[in-house]
């Protein structure tokens, strides 16, 4: 299969639903002849044109706004976030309009909408520009939230976000742009509220989103090296949640850590694990470990950040502990 | 107000190296060009007197007085640096001269300055804010709010609208509508426009401002014609398709504040070209020794990254 980017792979999809669809348009901050300061968007402006690859200026929350009232009207907006953090400029727009015009409406009206943004530490960019905020929309009923894990996953879950009829926010992980996966030519879509197994084991369940994935996957390969089979998921929407699928692995393994870059307290983390808690718990040799990103802004110097976020190394260990059986509870579990 | 300009010409020099040297974490945003603006209104303002910056806050930071040292351990995320490390670049901020911060969000110290300004009137201290925003910023609504709000309640606050013809690879002309100082008048707020490369208009016209914001006639706005040199971030290099080559370099050889004002202090006989060079050596040996030391200094303590985030 050919390898593409994620950047390419976002750009496919948008530029293959654009096609598809004329409702379907662009909108957001230097997405037009610049592309987005990510090159996500190149390309699309010369196919497409400028109106329907509309760039504005530096107003979240009007542009938000008018995509709203563009999507409850016949028009199906692609919203361009430049960063995660500025959700806070949109919440009102997101979060009281968007989330629950269908609801209030008695079902009338609805936000076929999609929210592309991004999330991510580790780029040196301080508190402002690092944060992965995507609990914040989940706890709100009415929004879905997809967390690609890679460039395939990154189109498939695009496609349908497109097509689905309520307001989609996607978080991209900023440091996985330009990072290659087999992504087929033909078309495909990956439907919501599927996880996918990326690696099988029997002694215990790592469940991870978007850019913990690959840390996960990481932890996997050196807790296979000490003879300690870890199984990977990937839930890949957390709204909706295959619960099922995380229930199933973790009956089968009866120990689990859930990892995100959000951070860990009120998080995906702590959601996940009292599903499982509710739901599997008899099926439990231990109990389910958190580890998100520290409760702390994300800091600048790299001497600091790099501790606040998982790593493959502290996931590792404590995998290792709760299937030796020790009890880690009651420590702040973080990145070790 | 020269050996400031050079001063922030220099700092910038020094960190687009450390940048292009892969030396220094993450993007940093030039202010070379835009040195008259900072400058102009920095020199007059009291070392009480607030301001609050952007994401391009280097400039702002050393007019209002800060060191290199502390300034260039910031960018190095060094434990010596004015906020430990923990804020770098964007985020720079010098409680010790009254500035309250760069702000990586675009508009976002609008509502901060404007509270500076409010605690200057409640507690009947003569302070002056001076909220620093370029053109993109005055898309954001909360400038509106605030603006309102200064308006209604005669806050010693001066807007500060460094219009550099861009908005990140936008030019200002296509996403702002009608007049940036019209839009201070519809508040009833007296706006003026000036040029932002001739650091005596700008100087003079802050004092004025300054002095009647103390007498309680404010709020103020100011839109200032500037420039950057370089692009938006120092990882903009190929810029060409949203401004020409011919355009910076109408800036950079005809415009340039810094040569404007040295040909000023020259032919009135203020200063020789001597006194000037020797003054710019002095600033270029000042910041390889700060960069050397920074280079070499700590980076803060792995203890101190669940420090600050609540205040005791
Ligand atoms: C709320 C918000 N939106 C977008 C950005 C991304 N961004 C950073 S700087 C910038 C352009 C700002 O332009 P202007 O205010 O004119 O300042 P200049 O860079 O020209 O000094 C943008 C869009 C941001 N940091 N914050
Ligand atoms: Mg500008």
């Amino acid at each position: 299969m050919r390898e593409i980017t994620l950047s390419q792979a976002v750009n496919e999809a948008l530029a293959e639903e654009m096609r598809r669809d004329e409702t379907v348009f662009i909108i957001g901050e230097d997405v037009a002849e610049a592309g987005t300061p990510f090159k996500v968007l190149s390309g699309l402006v010369e196919e497409f044109g400028t109106s329907r690859v509309v760039d504005t200026p530096i107003s979240e929350p009007g542009f938000m706004g008018i995509a709203v009232g563009a999507a409850m009207t016949g028009s199906r907006p692609v919203v361009d976030l430049m960063f995660g953090d500025f959700l806070f400029l949109i919440m009102d727009q997101l979060c009281n309009q968007a989330a629950k015009t269908h609801y209030m409406s008695g079902g009338k009206l609805s936000v076929p909408l999609v929210l592309r943004t991004n999330l991510g530490a580790t780029r040196r960019s301080a508190a402002q520009h690092s944060q992965s905020l995507h609990a914040l929309v989940a706890h709100i009923p009415g929004l879905k939230v997809a967390l690609p894990s890679s460039a395939y996953e990154a189109k498939g879950l695009m496609k349908t976000a497109i097509r689905d009829n309520n307001p989609v926010v996607i978080f991209e992980d900023k440091l996985m742009y330009q990072e290659k996966a087999g992504v087929p030519e033909e078309e495909y879509l990956i439907p919501f509220g599927v996880a996918n197994v990326k690696r099988e084991g029997t002694d215990i369940t790592l469940i991870a989103t978007s850019s913990m994935v690959q840390v996960a996957e990481k932890a996997a390969e050196i807790l296979a090296a000490e003879g300690i089979s870890a199984e990977v998921i990937d839930p890949r929407t957390i709204v909706p949640l295959d619960e099922a699928a995380l229930i199933k692995s973790v009956k089968k393994t009866s120990r689990a850590i859930v990892i995100d870059e959000g951070h860990q307290s009120y998080g995906v983390t702590s959601e996940i694990a009292s599903r499982l808690n509710e739901k599997a718990f008899y099926h439990l040799d231990a109990p389910v470990l958190r580890m998100g990103a520290m409760d702390v802004p994300i800091p600048f110097s790299p001497a600091l950040e790099d501790l606040t976020v998982p790593t493959p190394e502290g996931v590792a260990a404590n995998a290792r502990r709760l299937v030796a059986g020790e009890m880690i509870a009651g420590e702040m579990i973080n990145a070790a | 107000m020269y050996r400031q300009m050079v001063r922030i010409r220099t700092f910038e020099d020094n960190a687009n190296q450390l940048y292009l040297s892969a030396k220094m974490p993450g993007l940093t945003h030039m202010y070379s060009g835009e040195e008259a603006v900072a400058v102009g209104i920095c020199e007059a303002l009291k070392v009480t007197d607030k301001i609050t910056s952007t994401h391009r806050g280097h400039g702002h930071c050393v007019a209002k007085g800060a060191e290199f040292k502390e300034m260039f351990c910031e960018l190095l995320g060094k434990e010596e640096g004015y906020c430990r490390g923990k804020g770098g670049s964007m985020h720079i901020a010098d409680q010790s001269n009254g500035n309250l911060g760069a702000n990586a969000i675009v508009g976002g110290s609008m509502g901060i300055a404007t509270g500076a300004a409010f605690t200057a009137k409640l507690l009947g201290r003569d302070d002056v804010t001076v909220c620093f925003f370029g053109d993109g910023a005055t898309a954001q609504g909360l400038m509106y709010e605030v603006m309102n709000m200064a308006a209604l309640w005669n806050l010693p606050i001066i807007y500060a609208c460094e219009n550099n013809g861009y908005s990140e690879y936008t030019k200002t002309a296509e996403i702002a509508a009608g007049s940036i100082t019209g839009r201070a008048e519809a508040f009833g707020i007296e706006a003026h426009t000036v040029d932002g490369q001739d650091v005596l208009a700008v100087n003079s016209l802050t004092e004025q401002l300054v002095e009647r914001c103390r007498k309680g006639e404010g709020p103020f706005f100011m839109e200032l014609m500037t420039y950057r040199y370089h692009g938006h971030h120092v990882g903009d290099i190929n810029r060409e398709y949203y401004r020409s080559k011919d355009e910076e370099k109408d800036w950079r050889d005809n415009k340039d504040p810094i040569t404007k004002f040295a040909r000023h202090l020259t032919s009135e006989g203020i200063a020789t070209e001597e006194e000037l060079k020797a003054m710019q050596a002095e600033i270029k040996a000042d910041a390889t020794a700060a960069v050397e030391y920074a280079l070499k200094a700590k980076y803060p303590d792995a203890s101190e990254v669940d420090m600050h985030v609540y205040a005791a």
